[in-house]
């Protein structure tokens, strides 16, 4: 299908929207009625026809817009893209698996052709045309990571493996949840963890490296992770808190449906052939609840996991003090009955919200 | 979630190859090059990756790692070169006495376990015998990045010193080499003496020598995180034994000849596994019981998991006594 792309903002007036198919086949991250913290990974080798696990880096109506609001976020900070200097070659394999996989699985949006180093790119949503020599930075406008990086939805981390363990040497990171990459830079695995809550006690963080550090070359991998933000903002940073703090706490009974948005990260990781270095994609997709329960199973389901979320994942997460806001509005959507396992939505066979 | 539920396979992800080339280079050392079947591009690898080469040896299914020694820059073919080990279990005797020009092969896709440290300002390479095979690629990358390097080389003669000519010819200043039957040694202490800060050591040999390097290393106040080495561990034969495993619900008998890996893959149990030699820790499994000795070999599991008797590395560790139940 060709995708319709939309001009909406992430920023001031919040003109985001989600159509009715971006709806469906958002990925909603509860498989059960229940969330707590796993090594919830699987492989990264497509999936249902249309959904977002379907192509190695899922295009959609976002694309153009999320582009533009990266490039007035790099304008304003251009340390939200940064590369260690031997990380160089890592950002070429960036480049050419996300060139190669666009152009391969979106050949109406994507070209690539490649006569040895020569290798021209066209990319028709952005208006790119552009001639350059693979592995020779001079024949680009800025580095290789950040120049495909400018041009790929979702927040790029590129860690460098060193005597089984994995550092934040690199990456493009500018629609994230409260984490900044200036800050982590140079960091290993369990330091820039380290304010995740629980998660070390149950030893997930040593199992999730083991898992990270044997992923091999054709053969990615994913998990999904999730939180909540108020207005449909992709950069929640910590650098901008005081620009999006404040306005978490302009949520009213009536305006909450249409403001407050479940935030979901579709994680992949891929192991970069010449740098052996590993690749972390964070792709964000943000739901209003308004949308989201429209969908009946999700509604009710969303209203149990946020109702019994553990204290300490509800503060982490920010969203504590909204807590008694959302459930008073998701109670509304959540009828008792039973709901089907995954997460897949299942408008067919499960029943409408009984009233 | 799971999106799209699919079991892992054991091992990597696989490529059909044709073999292409058999060149032989001395009287232990053959070069193998493949070739893809279905005509594409090889995957791009970094140096000192290896492929797991499948051997269909009657009805035998033997799997060994190879570094791939071809150019990193190059994918129209992978290259590896395999020295003939009368002593050992046959997978390099089945290549040198049955792999012929044109045959079907399947091995893996690339996995390094032997990467360089891209931080590096200068790499120092120290290779024993067919321990130079990795370093092949990664002087072939270094010299296409413009990395600065140099090659200790200590082979047991000329006759037997496996790319030695090609080396010093290309890179005569840069190429150092040691034959012991001229009783000339590499030089270590003073080797590590003379290097600038930022300098990582790779030795890749016999077991011996990689010891040496790293106990050497330590010695002159090297951090252990500049010292990489590879071994690669074949499996040791060893007396019979018989495994329980739980999981899969069956009872199997390990050969003298085989690994334990080995057997349970015999019994059509999909195993996890990467690197076949006790490196990766891919095939890392829990014992539910024991009733005596592990015979551990592995580099995996630390001196204390070794002790504890709860992992066992199949895929080059054994066990000597009653019992053996694991956890797959
Ligand atoms: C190399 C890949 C990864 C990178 C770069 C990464 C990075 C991060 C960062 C920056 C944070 C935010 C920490 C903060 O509050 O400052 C985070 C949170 C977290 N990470 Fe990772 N991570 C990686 C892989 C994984 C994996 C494989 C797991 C598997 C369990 C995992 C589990 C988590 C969890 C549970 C959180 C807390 C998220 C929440 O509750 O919202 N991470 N990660
Ligand atoms: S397969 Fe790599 S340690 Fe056993």
């Amino acid at each position: 299908m060709t995708i319709q792309f939309n001009t909406e903002t992430f920023r001031d007036d919040y003109s985001f929207r989600n159509s009715d198919w971006a709806i469906k086949r958002f990925p909603f991250p509860f498989h059960e009625d229940s969330y707590m913290y796993s090594v919830n990974m699987e492989q990264h080798r497509g999936g249902p026809a249309g959904s977002v696990y379907e192509k190695r880096f899922d295009v959609d109506e976002h694309y153009v817009s999320e582009m533009a609001d990266r490039a007035i976020v790099l304008a304003e900070d251009p340390l939200r893209c940064q590369s260690l200097p031997h990380m160089t070659l890592a950002g070429w394999d960036t480049l050419e698996l996300i060139m190669v996989s666009k152009s391969e699985d979106y050949p109406d949006l994507f070209e690539l052709h490649r006569d040895g180093d020569r290798w021209r790119w066209i990319n028709k949503p952005m208006g790119i045309d552009h001639t350059f020599t693979f592995l020779d930075e001079t024949t680009l406008p800025c580095g290789p990571l950040e120049y495909i990086t400018r041009q790929a939805q979702g927040d790029y981390a590129v860690l460098d493996q060193r005597g089984d363990m994995l550092y934040m040497d690199a990456g493009m990171v500018t629609t994230q949840a409260d984490w900044s990459l200036d800050f982590d830079i140079g960091m290993d695995f369990f330091e820039w963890h380290a304010p995740v809550p629980l998660a070390h006690e149950m030893g997930i963080f040593k199992r999730a490296l083991k898992f990270l550090l044997n992923i091999q070359q054709g053969a990615p991998a994913r998990r999904l992770n999730w939180t909540m933000t108020v207005n449909p903002l992709l950069d929640t940073s910590p650098e901008n808190y005081h620009k999006w703090g404040v306005q978490k706490t302009t949520l009213t009974p009536e305006n909450i449906g249409a403001k407050q948005h479940l935030r979901v990260e579709l994680q992949t990781f891929y192991r970069l052939p010449r740098s052996n270095a590993l690749l972390f994609p964070i792709r964000c997709y943000l739901i209003a609840f308004q949308d989201l329960v429209t969908v009946p199973k999700w509604g009710r389901r969303l209203h149990r996991v946020v109702r019994d979320l553990p204290e300490e994942l509800a503060t982490y997460k920010g969203f504590i003090a909204n807590r008694p806001l959302m459930l008073d509005y998701l109670s509304r959507y959540d009828d008792g009955l039973p709901t089907s396992p995954g997460i897949w939505p299942d408008l067919e066979t499960e029943p409408p919200l009984q009233t | 979630m799971s999106a799209a539920p699919q079991k892992a396979k054991a091992g990597a992800e696989k490529i059909e190859v044709t073999v292409s080339a058999v060149v032989p280079l001395n009287p232990l050392v053959t070069r193998f090059e493949f070739t893809r079947r279905d005509g594409q591009p090889f995957p791009p690898f970094s140096a000192g990756a290896h492929t797991v080469v499948e051997m269909r040896d009657g009805a035998r299914t033997r799997l060994n790692p190879y570094s791939l020694m071809s150019d990193p820059g190059d994918s129209s073919i992978y290259a590896i070169s395999v020295r003939r080990d009368d002593q050992g279990r046959g997978g390099s005797l089945f290549l040198h006495n049955q792999v012929k020009v044109g045959d079907p092969m399947t091995i893996t896709y690339p996995v390094n376990l032997f990467p360089l440290d891209l931080r590096g300002r200068k790499h120092v390479f120290l290779a024993g015998g067919i321990g130079i095979t990795p370093f092949l690629a990664m002087i072939a990358h270094l010299e296409r990045m413009g990395g600065a390097w140099e090659l200790h080389y200590s082979c047991r003669s000329k006759e037997l010193g496996t790319y030695v000519d090609e080396l010093t010819y290309k890179h005569p200043n840069k190429v150092h080499v040691y034959f012991d039957d001229q009783d000339q040694a590499i030089g270590l202490e003073d080797l590590l003496d003379g290097q600038p800060l930022g300098t990582h050591v790779y030795v890749c040999g016999p077991k011996g020598m990689i010891d040496w390097v790293h106990a050497t290393a330590a010695a002159h106040g090297w951090p252990d995180e500049n010292v990489h080495s590879e071994e690669f561990l074949a499996p040791q034969p060893g007396k019979p034994f018989e495994v329980r495993l739980c999981k899969s619900d069956i009872t199997i008998q390990v050969g003298e000849h085989e690994s334990l890996l080995e057997a349970m893959e015999r019994c059509g149990v999909d195993a996890p596994f990467l690197c076949r030699g006790g490196a990766c820790g891919q095939c890392e499994t829990d014992v539910v019981s024991s009733d005596g000795d592990f015979v551990h070999r592995d580099h995996w599991l630390d001196d204390d998991e070794h002790a504890s008797g709860k992992k066992i590395m199949p895929c080059v560790s054994r066990f000597v006594g009653k019992s053996l139940v694991l956890d797959r």
